[in-house]
């Protein structure tokens, strides 16, 4: 059984296949059709619904793809929806800055940047460029060229004005605390089951009694089999709601990002530590992705175009498996083993990743090359991280995506750089070391020699930034 | 008297809201498969060929009978009625008959109660093929003259002799890509059968009597059995103009045969891989020109990837050669259109229809000459402009009249202070190593009608409630153009009454029958037209009889903002009404429209097929990363000509998004094709169009004010669809700039499009390999 609120209104799920997801039940079930589907692979964002989750005192509240949702997932939430944002028939101040800006053209994008624009006028505090063009990164448009839509988030972020919800505050902090859950929750239907644990000790236990199910985290990756590869998944064991799988602790030599902590909720401390990670981060996605998906899904689904990846090899991340009762700790480039193959043994899960403190002389730089700079999958994701003393390599880590069947090092190119002066023929060197050690292939994202190219123009860049850093040469970085 | 002499606030040349605005953003806008579902209704999934050619052996459908909830499967001898569905020619059967000719063809369909269990169903049955040898590359196509309709040509003068006498000449190939529509709503079709064994159609599509008509032929029955009705899409541009039908001709056929209301809605993958786009385009030239780089002579083939059949082929190819000469005086020419027949989906209208390929082609010539003589690309294109006196005949013999070209250039070239720029950009690139920065400017001169001219026809129904509320409807679609809250306007401004007090109705061919799609941005040019053609014929009969009943003359007859004046005497609109009702007026009229003025003789290739033209320029600055071939759009300016703009919001709405997808179709927007000629790019998350990070981080767009249409258009306003898709290839050139100056603007990148990261990274090592050879013949010498 799973309860939420549906924008005010309590619902009950007794009896519903845990494979259907947010956005089918709102349509389908709820016939509440203002929510869209424009592509049920979280890409285009006109599913976009809000969820409020209970934090403290708060209410926070975030926007995700409800193509990619498991209906699991809400339990104890509230599902804030197009439908729920008029008061008194009243347009949302979001909604009438759109109507003001001429935001609309065929309309069929539209709720979902609503929805984006009511999640960024609720968490921010007036408007922001930057913080609006990563809201609206998630939701295409195919009619207006964005130009409107962007005066519409101005329109409304400056305007701020109190709402319904602000208005609703305590009494809806009332009810999620009313239905926040206090113990593992199933919910089956169609013959097929899911359960939501609250302890890293209750998932160990179930996925040892259940080694077949699948483990949901942001389902960004997992859902997709059901939309678009039309598979069933008859157990699944959500992680979401697993609290020691939700923190991020600082020590002096480490830090430790839970497995199921989601991506938005690792910039802060990774900025800090390395703002070229945070930055890859903001372009891993979506926003609406990003507050669903995790790291441990990132690294769980060992796709060889994962981006989170390269940057930890370079990084030299570990990560903690658990089974049962069991724990180890092993190296990031350990687990990868070949194509969406890893040494995770059955009903064994990532608990938490690992990450060193950065050191004095910070040289991580990671560079992600794709077709469209935001929410697209890397043609090449390049991570590198030198150490230097009196102008030689003392330590080389250096780890691409989308150059290999896995996420890897590149070995040879790193031995042609130890012990070695840092200069342009070491360079050039490593750059043709690359050769031998990968082979990648052409697919419609890039051709192998382009990869293979920028792979080595990637180590030429990162040259450059480390001995002149005060001149930008990426694109993103000129303003 | 006062609010008589005020104005109406929401006429023609208003910036009011879509008509939809408020249900858009609440979510209440209704879209077909937001529409309530019946107990009993089905769901269809076709099952699609996974070989590019092949012939069918055997198909067997008794496996879909096996899964619960089923209702039926059938292939193409389960059609009722004609089995082909083609616009024009035929060419496309509903499902696959004998043969697949791609990967992605309907070969079966199958009905459920849910989608997901006639997916299942589908996927079960058995289809064995014998593969045949597919073509799957234009540029076979074009040698093996494997082509789906015949070639065409435009000649004026003798480009042969041209060519040879001219001082220099130049030679090149180049292609253009494709691009998927992406509507935001997939294709939809829901039908109900109804008693007198007819049809009533939901569909999302720009064609409603095309479908209508399609419909009726595929079950068997008159047109006259099916209604369609068509209140909104959520996009179209030109994806929905012919490739609607399939969806609904399915749906049709089924609910015939069950008796049950079925609804084909298709998945995004299904839709990318099962409908065609943007035609590829492979051209050839040859080009004679002198010193100042003007065009002495041009030889110009160019070969559209039709796909594997007609669809609208015959008329996408000539509009690209209409547009070869953009808004360039081309001298002796020569231009060959070819159909080429690929084993690929039926690549049909997009938004320039065949135009902006044309286009691509002269302007990617303009830079090659530009590069070749050293010169600035503005100064070539500038050379190269239609003249207003002399050099004002197109190669197919149209006179290009009120050219604005050279004004529009000379204001653009100064408030985007291109000059300067241009300046600071050669100052910047010097600095720079990795980044590059480009910019150009390229302008636009489309022609308004459809050049299969009877098409430029419309039809509107007006009728007045005693109540003084009026329901309007004509035969356009709205796709989210804005065309309803023109239209709207129009007869608004008529009636001298709010908007608000006009209800614009879903387009149905009960209302407004034999209507044309809508298309060639023809939208509120004809439908405007005939709406006021409606409005002034009731108009007309209220102002007779106010001259008899208050006994006064028809010019003491006045209409203004929601009033009549009689003389001295001010009555509200809706009391006239209401004594024009109890009078025995009729308040209810028809309105038609024909386009004047055009034709086209095929046969000498000679003509005027366009009413007129639209004007518009683009200045786009770029920065290129030199290592990896990514870029950013730094800043866009932009100068269009919609003469009187009906409504300049819209206006400028379709001129920022026309512009974006322009610069998409360019940029990242690469379909690609495996071996097999399956369609790899087949989803979002493989095939990218602009999101809002991509737009211009400035991006300054004006009108043309106080410019009317010379002809008589609805209020001298001008067509805007279609025409700004086009000043997104000012990108492109920017791009290639950005490139050049890699080897000092000696060398033209000559890139194909799209300009992917990839492309443009190939083109900056071309460049340098360029510089190299270059180097070594210097010291040699
Ligand atoms: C539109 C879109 C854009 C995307 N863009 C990017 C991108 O730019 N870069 C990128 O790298 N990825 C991208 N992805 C992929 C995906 O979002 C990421 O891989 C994400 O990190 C997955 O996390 P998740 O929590 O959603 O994983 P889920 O989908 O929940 O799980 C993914 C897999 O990991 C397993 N798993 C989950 N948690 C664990 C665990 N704790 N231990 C072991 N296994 C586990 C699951 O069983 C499943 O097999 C994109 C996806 C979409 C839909
Ligand atoms: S429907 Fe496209 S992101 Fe969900
Ligand atoms: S308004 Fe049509 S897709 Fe955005």
């Amino acid at each position: 059984m799973i309860r939420f609120l549906l924008n005010q209104e309590l619902r009950v799920e007794q009896d519903l296949d845990p494979n259907v997801t947010v956005l089918n039940y709102l349509r389908e079930h709820l016939g509440k059709t203002g929510t869209k589907e424009g592509c049920a692979s979280g890409d285009c964002g006109a599913c976009t619904v809000v969820v409020g989750e209970l934090e403290g005192d708060r209410i926070r509240y975030r926007t995700l793809n409800s193509c990619l949702t498991f209906v699991a997932s809400l339990n104890g939430k509230q599902l804030i929806t197009v439908e729920g944002l008029k008061d008194n028939g009243q347009l949302h101040s979001v909604q009438q800055a759109m109507v003001d800006c001429h935001g609309s053209q065929c309309g069929f994008c539209t709720p979902g940047f609503v929805m984006s624009m009511f999640a960024l006028q609720k968490n921010g505090t007036g408007y922001d460029k930057a913080a609006t063009e990563e809201a609206l990164a998630g939701n295409l448009c195919r009619c207006t060229g964005y130009r409107p839509i962007i005066d519409a988030a101005e329109q409304s972020c400056k305007a701020g004005s109190q709402d319904q919800f602000d208005r609703q505050h305590e009494a809806t902090l009332a009810q999620l605390r009313k239905i926040q859950p206090d113990a593992t929750c199933e919910l089956n239907g169609a013959d097929n089951r899911s359960f939501t644990p609250l302890t890293v000790a209750d998932l160990a236990e179930l996925y040892v009694t259940h080694p077949d199910a699948r483990l949901l985290a942001g389902g960004t990756d997992l859902a997709l089999e059901v939309t678009q590869m039309h598979k069933r998944l008859p157990v699944m064991i959500y992680v979401g709601n697993v609290a020691e799988l939700k923190t991020v602790d600082t020590f002096d030599d480490r830090i430790e990002i839970g497995a199921a902590v989601p991506l938005t909720d690792c910039y802060d401390v990774l900025s800090r530590e390395y703002p070229d990670f945070a930055d890859l981060l903001h372009r891993f996605a979506s926003l609406q992705i990003r507050n669903q998906g995790t790291l441990g899904g990132n690294i769980g689904n060992a796709s060889p175009i994962g981006d989170s990846p390269p940057a930890l090899l370079a990084l030299g991340a570990n990560i903690v498996l658990r089974q049962g009762n069991s724990s180890r700790t092993i190296a990031l480039e350990d687990y990868f083993v070949d194509y969406r193959v890893t040494v995770q043994q059955e009903s064994e899960f990532i608990e938490k990743i690992i990450v060193p403190r950065a050191p004095t002389e910070n040289n991580f730089r990671v560079y992600k090359i794709s077709k469209r700079l935001d929410d697209d999958i890397s043609a090449v994701c390049g991570a590198f991280n030198l150490q230097l003393e009196d102008g030689t390599v003392t330590d080389a880590r250096i780890a691409f995506g989308g150059m290999a069947a896995i996420p890897k090092r590149a070995r040879h190119c790193e031995q042609a750089l130890l012990g070695k002066p840092w200069d342009d023929e070491t360079l050039e060197t490593a750059v043709r070391a690359l050769a031998e050690d990968f082979a990648p292939i052409s697919d419609f994202r890039a051709s192998k020699e382009y990869r293979l190219l920028i792979a080595g123009n990637l180590l030429r860049k990162y040259k450059m930034e480390l001995s002149a850093p005060e001149q930008a040469i990426r694109v993103t970085a000129h303003v | 008297m006062a609010l008589v002499r005020q104005d109406l606030k929401t006429g023609v040349g208003r910036k009011i809201p879509h008509e939809s605005a408020g249900k858009h953003v609440s979510g209440e806008a209704v879209y077909i498969d937001d529409r309530l579902e019946f107990p009993n209704q089905l769901h269809v999934y076709a099952r699609l060929s996974d070989r590019p050619h092949a012939r069918i052996l055997k198909i067997d459908t008794a496996p879909c009978y096996e899964i619960p909830g089923v209702r039926i499967a059938i292939t193409s001898k389960d059609v009722p009625g004609q089995l082909d569905i083609g616009a024009v020619v035929p060419g496309d059967p509903l499902l696959a008959d004998g043969k697949v000719e791609y990967v992605g063809q309907p070969v079966i369909a199958v009905a459920a109660n849910s989608l997901e269990t006639a997916r299942k169903a589908a996927m079960a049955a058995v289809i064995e093929y014998e593969d045949l040898e597919p073509v799957l590359c234009v540029e076979e196509a074009l040698k093996k003259k494997h082509f789906v309709l015949d070639s065409h040509q435009h000649k004026r003068g003798d480009s042969a002799k041209a060519l040879a006498s001219a001082p220099h000449r130049l030679q090149g190939s180049l292609h253009i890509g494709g691009q998927e529509h992406f509507y935001l709503e997939t294709q939809i079709s829901s039908v109900i059968p109804t008693e007198d064994d007819g049809m009533i159609v939901y569909t999302s599509s720009q064609n409603p009597t095309e479908i209508q008509k399609l419909v009726a032929e595929v079950i068997d029955v008159p047109m006259h059995k099916v209604m369609v009705d068509m209140r909104r899409m959520g996009g179209g541009f030109g994806g929905k103009e012919t490739q609607a039908a399939g969806p609904a001709c399915m749906a049709a056929v089924i609910a015939r045969l069950t008796g049950q209301p079925t609804k084909m809605r298709l998945p995004r993958v299904d839709d990318m891989t099962i409908t065609g786009k943007r035609h590829p385009f492979y051209v050839e030239y040859d080009v004679g020109f002198d010193d100042d780089g003007r065009l002495h002579g041009i030889d110009l083939t160019l070969a559209g990837n039709c796909g594997y059949s007609p669809d609208l082929s015959g008329s996408i190819v000539d509009r690209a050669m209409f547009h070869a000469d953009n808004a360039y005086y081309l001298g002796d020419a020569t231009v060959t259109g070819y159909r080429c027949k690929t084993n690929t989906a039926s690549n049909t209208a997009y938004r320039g229809f065949g135009g902006p390929q044309g286009m691509v082609a002269i302007e990617s010539i303009m830079d090659h000459i530009a590069r070749t003589l050293g010169r600035d690309p503005l100064d070539v294109r500038k050379h190269n402009y239609y003249g207003t006196e002399d050099r004002n005949v197109t190669h197919y013999y149209q006179t290009v009249e009120d050219n604005q070209i050279a004004e529009l250039t000379a204001e653009l070239e100064a408030s985007s202070e291109y000059q300067r720029r241009r300046r600071e950009i050669a100052e910047f690139n010097r600095q720079s190593p990795i980044l590059k920065k480009g910019i150009a400017m390229t302008p636009v001169k489309f022609g308004i009608s459809f050049t299969a001219t009877f098409l430029n026809q419309a039809g509107a129904l007006v009728h007045i409630y005693t109540d003084g509320s009026i329901h309007l409807n004509h035969g356009g679609t709205e796709m989210g153009q804005g065309l309803n809250t023109k239209v709207a306007q129009v007869v608004a401004e008529e009636f001298q009454v709010d908007i608000d007090r006009i209800q614009v109705t879903a387009t149905n061919t009960d209302k407004v029958p034999n209507t044309s799609p809508t298309a060639a941005s023809s939208g509120a040019d004809l439908n405007g037209k005939a709406a006021q053609n409606a409005a002034i014929t009731i108009r007309n009969r209220l102002v007779a009889f106010a001259a008899r009943h208050f006994d006064v003359t028809e010019e003491d007859v006045e209409f203004r903002n929601n009033h009549v004046r009689v003389r001295e005497q001010v009555l509200p609109f809706e009391e006239l009404i209401q004594l024009a009702y109890f009078n025995q007026v009729s308040l209810s009229s028809t309105g038609f429209y024909r386009t004047p003025k055009i034709f086209y003789d095929h046969e000498k290739a000679r003509g005027r097929p366009f009413y007129y033209f639209a004007y518009g320029a683009a200045c786009s600055e770029v920065l290129v990363d030199t290592l990896t071939g990514e870029y950013r759009m730094l800043r866009t300016d932009i100068l269009h000509d919609v003469g009187a703009s009906l409504n300049p919001a819209i206006d400028i709405g379709q001129v920022e998004g026309a512009f974006v997808q322009g610069m998409g179709w360019l940029t990242m927007e690469e379909l690609v094709w495996n071996q097999q000629g399956r369609l790899a790019t087949n989803g979002p998350a493989s095939y990218k169009i602009p999101a809002v990070a991509d737009m211009p981080a400035d991006f300054r767009v004006q009108l043309v004010e106080n410019r009317k249409n010379k002809e008589d258009t609805i209020f001298n306003s001008k067509a805007v669809g279609e025409p700004p898709f086009m000043l997104g290839i000012a990108t492109w050139c920017a791009l290639q700039d950005a490139v050049a100056s890699v080897g000092d603007y000696r060398f033209a990148p000559l890139l194909d499009a799209p300009a992917t990261p990839e492309r443009v990274l190939w083109g900056v090592e071309k460049i340098k390999q360029a510089m190299a050879r270059d180097a070594v013949v210097e010291t040699v010498d």
